[in-house]
């Protein structure tokens, strides 16, 4: 079927999550007539988030239509090289979202920025250790851009979304009660640190006792009533649990739907087009210059929108997808090693230590919005590596997450799987327990990539992305030490049972673990091994941007929301600032 | 044993699979000295309704072939939707029931009813049309949902395992101020979406239910 080609606009942006809600906004700002596409709906709050109906775990676990329907498309699995790939028919270790908003709406509200150490990884080991310490087939990199350069977008963005915390780093002098590993900031946060819970005081009192620097976990659920920079109101939350994985009736969760979009209603220069999947950038003859996107809406009818400026902002797989489906860049050989496109795919490394107690209760359905008390000794390079044979680490935390009954029971190990025993455990513990977390970086190696999968297909006739990924020995060990040391603090804690649990030996798509896929389309320096350059430009196609989860070179042990955030305003100033007044390649 | 056959419509089950799912899920939640077990909360009519929907035919699952088993990491690679693998599921089992024993599952005594579960979770038995793992699997992962899920699901008749927690249910918006100071278990009746749909509950300005000290037990 020919597509119908419509009336020309100034800019597309493919994708209204987190990063494309702040790019729409911004370009709508310069007057440009935009279109921003969403392969899902339009979720009005109101009604689509009301109470009682969100505190509905078998939902938002389950069934939940704001989350990627896999009936029309989906990924392919395998990890190794030597597998076959096969479909992700189920959600499982992740939950892309597929609504106006995207994964964000159903985020934990970890608003953790990134380490500088993050940003320079590989030179600084190098610097610090030499080159034995990487792995021979460890492909991290770094970013192109330093912390220091993004700090003011980081600021930006925790404006945007409300983030409390408190700096541990002011201009350089160390804050007590903060996070004295962070980067620099120029500013307090804008709203206050969250107060510290019960089992914050417990994890705090022994990290403190051992010589760590416990504070309180930087987080987008609103500490206080805030309204933000585009006179947008949040309320504060009430940590009624139901929330990673979950939407917020209150409005007190920050996310697209009520930090951005409903600032975009004040530009008559901007149009959200729902329910339109976009299937591929259209290039010209000479294949160096987009002239917009084709797309199906819910009719199934076929268009092309032309534009001058497409900026891709859909959820990583799918940022690497359309450049595959549409000939931008060389795609990755991992037997080469040549080609850029798909190269360095990597995801987050986890733990847990549970704590069992015969008389303490903690209430744990109370909580959400990442509230907690959390250390960071262990993160990126703030401890010695020498000897140790890996690089990275992680930061740990004890959360108050709200945990619900299906899946927030935690029972010690060697507990019966079912029957009357289960059920006697699961009675006695639920109230008497709660977990220190391990959130754990991931390097990406050079046979973690996406390609297009040659045999299995979407609804719409074409090629699946095809995720080859495996746990590698630098993260099996980076696990391991943090966890050992995490065992040393529940001792001090002193709970009458622990169960220790950290990666599998091998990664698998079931269950859920985080939504933090990121890679494939990373930014850097060098185009020899970067899709994008530091202000997320495609080096082939240089009125393509391409921002996202996609862009890391490899995975911080930090949740990536912020650094998104933080990205999405950087490359929507580069834009503003540098493309739109000279169009060209910006480095 | 008293089944559930006569208590509710069921939309997709038949007498003989309502009847062997009640015996199986009181197995797998047991009534006992704490409450209701799985049988008694409404699990096997929870398990009926998620039949019915969109989900017991993987509606929103890609489901294109080939099929291949693949491996443990690959996760579901069934082609059977959830409504076939406990129609197979069940007969084939009581087929195995029959042959081992001579009786149907549901009037087996409860230890050898017990053998016949753990045989399935760990693959012992062979079903003709699916792996015996994947059918218990569903049937486990089911079974906990319907009995910790909201009653407007069908199941956690009475709030069973709400109660058998302490899990209260919707939310109160008093966390926020309860997180920090309360000490000890929070003591409350649980709120379901049901109560509230069904105005049993009163819900304060901000739309949350304000709970209730816990009834003291018959």
């Amino acid at each position: 079927m020919a597509a119908t080609k419509l009336k020309a606009v100034d800019a597309v942006v493919v994708g209204t999550g987190l990063a494309g809600s702040i790019l729409c906004k911004s370009l709508a700002e310069t007057g440009l007539k935009v279109v921003g596409f969403e392969r899902g709906r339009m979720l009005d709050t109101q009604h689509d988030f009301a109470m009682p109906y969100v505190h509905d775990e078998l939902k938002y676990e389950r069934h939940s239509d704001i989350l990627q329907n896999l009936s029309r498309e989906t990924i392919t699995f395998r990890n190794k090289m030597s597998e076959l790939a096969l479909p992700m028919r189920e959600l499982g270790s992740f939950k892309p979202g597929e609504c106006v908003g995207g994964a964000a709406v159903h985020w934990g509200c970890h608003a953790k920025r990134f380490l500088p150490w993050d940003f320079e990884a590989k030179s600084r080991t190098l610097e610090r250790y030499g080159a034995s310490q990487l792995a021979a087939d460890c492909t991290t990199q770094d970013w192109g851009i330093s912390y220091d350069e993004l700090e003011p977008y980081y600021d930006q963005f925790e404006h945007l979304y409300g983030v409390g915390g408190k700096a541990g780093n002011l201009n350089g002098e160390i804050q007590p009660g903060g996070n004295p590993f962070e980067g620099a900031r120029s500013r307090e946060f804008p709203n206050p640190p969250s107060k510290t819970t019960e089992i914050g005081q417990l994890f705090g009192d022994a990290a403190r006792g051992l010589g760590y620097t416990p504070h309180s976990n930087p987080t987008a659920a609103m500490t206080q009533a805030y309204t933000n920079p585009y006179k947008l109101m949040l309320g504060e939350c009430v940590s009624g649990g139901f929330c990673g994985g979950h939407v917020c009736a209150q409005g007190a969760k920050a996310s697209p739907l009520n930090t951005v979009v409903p600032a975009l209603d004040r530009h008559d220069n901007f149009e959200l087009r729902t329910l339109a999947n976009v299937i591929k950038i259209n290039l010209d003859s000479t294949g160096k210059r987009a002239v917009g996107v084709t797309y199906i809406d819910a009719r199934g009818r076929e268009f092309e929108q032309p534009a001058d400026l497409v900026v891709l902002s859909a959820y990583t797989f799918n940022n690497v997808r359309l450049m595959m489906l549409s000939g931008i860049g060389k795609p990755y050989d991992p037997v080469s090693g040549t080609g850029t496109l798909g190269r360095n795919y990597s995801y987050q490394t986890h733990g847990k230590l549970q704590m069992f107690f015969d008389e303490r209760t903690f209430n744990p359905f109370m909580g959400g919005g990442g509230r907690g008390t959390a250390i960071d000794d262990f993160n990126g390079d703030n401890f010695d590596h020498a000897g140790l044979g890996f690089i990275g680490g992680g930061y740990l935390a004890s959360q108050s997450s709200g945990a619900l009954p299906i899946k927030g029971k935690q029972l010690p190990p060697g507990t019966p799987g079912w029957g009357g025993a289960w059920k006697k455990a699961a009675a006695h513990w639920y109230n008497r327990n709660f977990t220190l977390n391990l959130h754990g970086g991931c390097q990406s190696y050079r046979d973690c990539y996406l390609d297009l999968d040659p045999t299995y297909r979407d609804a719409n006739g074409l090629p699946l992305l095809r995720m080859t990924f495996d746990w590698h020995d630098n993260e099996q060990k980076m696990v391991k030490h943090i966890m050992a040391k995490t065992a040393e603090i529940a001792k001090a804690i002193g709970p009458a049972k622990t169960g220790s649990h950290g990666l599998s030996a091998r990664y698998t798509i079931v269950p859920y673990q985080s939504t933090h896929n990121i890679g494939g389309a990373v930014m850097g320096a060098d185009p020899a091994t970067s899709v994008v350059n530091k202000y997320l430009q495609s080096w082939d196609v240089n009125n393509v941007f391409v921002v996202g989860g996609s862009a890391f070179p490899q995975n911080s042990a930090n949740p990536p929301t912020a650094t998104i955030g933080a990205l999405a305003c950087w490359a929507a100033d580069a834009i503003k600032e540098n493309y739109l007044k000279k169009p060209g390649l910006l480095v | 044993m008293q089944d559930t056959a006569n208590q509710r419509a069921y939309g997709f089950l038949t007498r003989p699979e309502v009847q062997f799912l009640d015996a199986a899920v009181e197995r797998l939640i047991p009534t006992d000295e704490l409450g209701p077990g799985a049988r008694d909360a409404g699990v096997t009519y929870y398990i009926d309704r998620q039949l019915t929907s969109t989900w017991g035919m993987h509606g929103r699952n890609y489901r294109n072939g080939p099929w291949h088993d693949g491996t443990p990491q690959q996760g579901f690679q069934s082609r059977l939707t959830p409504q076939e693998i406990y129609r197979c599921g069940i007969a084939e089992t009581e087929v195995h029931c029959k042959r081992q024993y001579g009786k149907s599952f549901r009037l087996l005594a409860a230890e050898q009813q017990d053998e016949v579960l753990k045989a399935l979770e760990k693959d012992a038995i062979e079903l003709p049309s699916l792996s015996a793992k994947l059918f218990f699997g569903l049937l486990w992962r089911n079974t906990e949902e319907g009995f910790f899920s909201d009653p407007v699901y069908g199941g956690n008749q009475d709030k069973a395992g709400w109660r058998l927690l302490g899990f209260p249910g919707v939310a109160s918006s008093s966390y926020g101020t309860l997180l920090y100071t309360q000490t000890g278990p929070y003591r409350v009746e649980p709120v379901s979406i049901l109560d509230v749909q069904e105005g049993r509950a009163t819900l304060d300005n901000q739309g949350y239910p304000q709970h209730q000290p816990m009834k003291a037990k018959d």
